[in-house]
């Protein structure tokens, strides 16, 4: 087993399910219906518990404990993707669009896992999988009924998504990791869980009457530590009372 | 019992020591704690117990990766297994094998839905199907006029349902 590559990628994994998850939370108390404001509540959860599994995984590979890697680094040292780190700004169709087109790949992601040469990784991803399916069912559902809901609401939609595709495609940034993983059979090459992702969203978003830019350009940066703005802000925010006496017993 | 079954049978079967038939009969006075008419047994969230040197092992496998109750039920496991007479009793999470719904036993099935809750679909081979979640067949009347109304509800496992029969709406038990 290539540990350093395994690692990398544990992390990747890890970062964006704790990163979106908080941002799913920041919906708590003020999504659009009450329904929702559980629905988000929920998916935040279920993503804080992954978040918790793969910083087990790294842990039992040597790193850090979870709470130490959650609470006590910086932003440089994370390696979510950029879409995770962009701010809600309140904005129903951006989020919507964001979290079905995180999920989906997460979905591509999670099944190519199932099957993982690392047999920990493989055992959790067959987990996950099927707490995973309900999140993008929720999505899915959304961004075709707000898609045909009514030409303001199709052109909410179709903004929301061309500001998130470039980032969406950003989260198949690939790494020295990509080459030595793929070889021992642990993750497919990311190109290749982009273009099954691509294949995955494209009907959904056509049935909501949208349209990809196909000259969409990645946003690269986050699997090497570049984020915007915008991670370090909510780092701030989550990890400000640990950072009050990191020494302080839960 | 589902198909995932079990490693070891609890309380009656043939080749558990003692010790480790008083430990599943023990587990079986752990309630779930966000369910508490079923135990934890009945849950299928027990995947094995067993003997080591120092004393008992009970693997458990969880419903929700991000189940906040799961530190509880591992302490109360703990708990119910020292109560009966072990000294030392490790609880360690498992995913091999992943916990599924098809785990609940059939009385577990039978209790969720006394407790008004609706049980999960027997065979959910591992994921739930959009198209199974609009019929559920309502916990009060038996009816399957039945709505789903979010995926989401006050647990990670539960979504709601609303029954155009008896006009109440009612929870149910993913299948996961």
């Amino acid at each position: 087993m290539n540990r350093s590559a395994v690692i990398d990628l544990l992390y990747r994994l890890a970062d964006d399910a704790l990163i979106i998850g908080h941002r799913d939370s920041e919906w708590t108390g003020l999504a659009p219906i009450l329904e929702e404001d559980i629905a988000f509540s929920s998916m935040a959860q279920d993503e804080m518990g992954h978040a918790l599994m793969y910083y087990q995984l790294l842990h039992e590979l040597g790193e850090p404990e979870p709470d130490t890697l959650a609470f006590n680094r910086r932003a440089r040292d994370f390696k979510c993707c950029g879409l995770v780190c962009l701010p809600n700004k309140r904005d129903w169709a951006f989020c919507t669009v964001r979290k079905f087109l995180f999920d989906a790949a997460e979905s591509v992601r999670l099944a190519a896992l199932s099957e993982s040469a690392y047999a920990p990784l493989a055992q959790l991803a067959r987990k996950l999988r099927s707490e995973k399916k309900y999140h993008l069912m929720h999505d899915r559902a959304w961004v075709v009924k707000l898609g045909e809901s009514t030409e303001d609401g199709r052109q909410r939609m179709q903004k929301a998504l061309d500001f998130a595709y470039p980032h969406a495609l950003g989260m198949f940034e690939p790494t020295e990791s990509d080459e030595p993983l793929a070889q021992a059979g642990i993750c497919p090459r990311e190109r290749e869980l982009c273009s099954q992702w691509a294949s995955a969203v494209a009907p959904v978003l056509k049935k909501a009457g949208l349209r990809v830019n196909e000259n969409a350009r990645p946003v690269y940066g986050g699997r090497v530590g570049r984020h915007p703005e915008a991670l370090a802000e909510l780092l701030e925010s989550m990890q400000m009372v640990y950072q009050i006496d990191p020494s302080a017993n839960w | 019992m589902g198909e995932a079954g079990r490693t070891s049978s609890p309380t009656t079967g043939t080749g558990n020591s003692p010790r480790v038939i008083r430990a599943w009969q023990a587990l079986e006075t752990v309630a779930d704690p966000e369910i508490p008419v079923i135990n934890v047994v009945e849950m299928g969230m027990i995947a094995d117990v067993r003997e080591s040197d120092a004393g008992i092992v009970v693997d458990l496998t969880p419903t929700f990766a991000g189940c906040p109750a799961i530190d509880l039920i591992r302490t109360e496991i703990r708990r119910a297994v020292r109560d009966a007479g072990e000294s030392d009793v490790t609880v360690c999470v498992v995913f091999d094998p992943p916990w599924t719904s098809d785990r609940i036993t059939e009385e577990g099935r039978q209790k969720l839905k006394d407790f008004g809750l609706a049980p999960p679909s027997a065979k959910s081979c591992g994921g739930p199907q959009a198209s199974a979640l609009e019929a559920v067949p309502c916990p009060h009347c038996g009816s399957v006029e039945t709505e789903m109304e979010s995926l989401f509800g006050p647990t990670l496992c539960r979504s709601i349902h609303y029954c155009q029969e008896c006009r109440q709406s009612f929870e149910h038990f993913k299948e996961v």
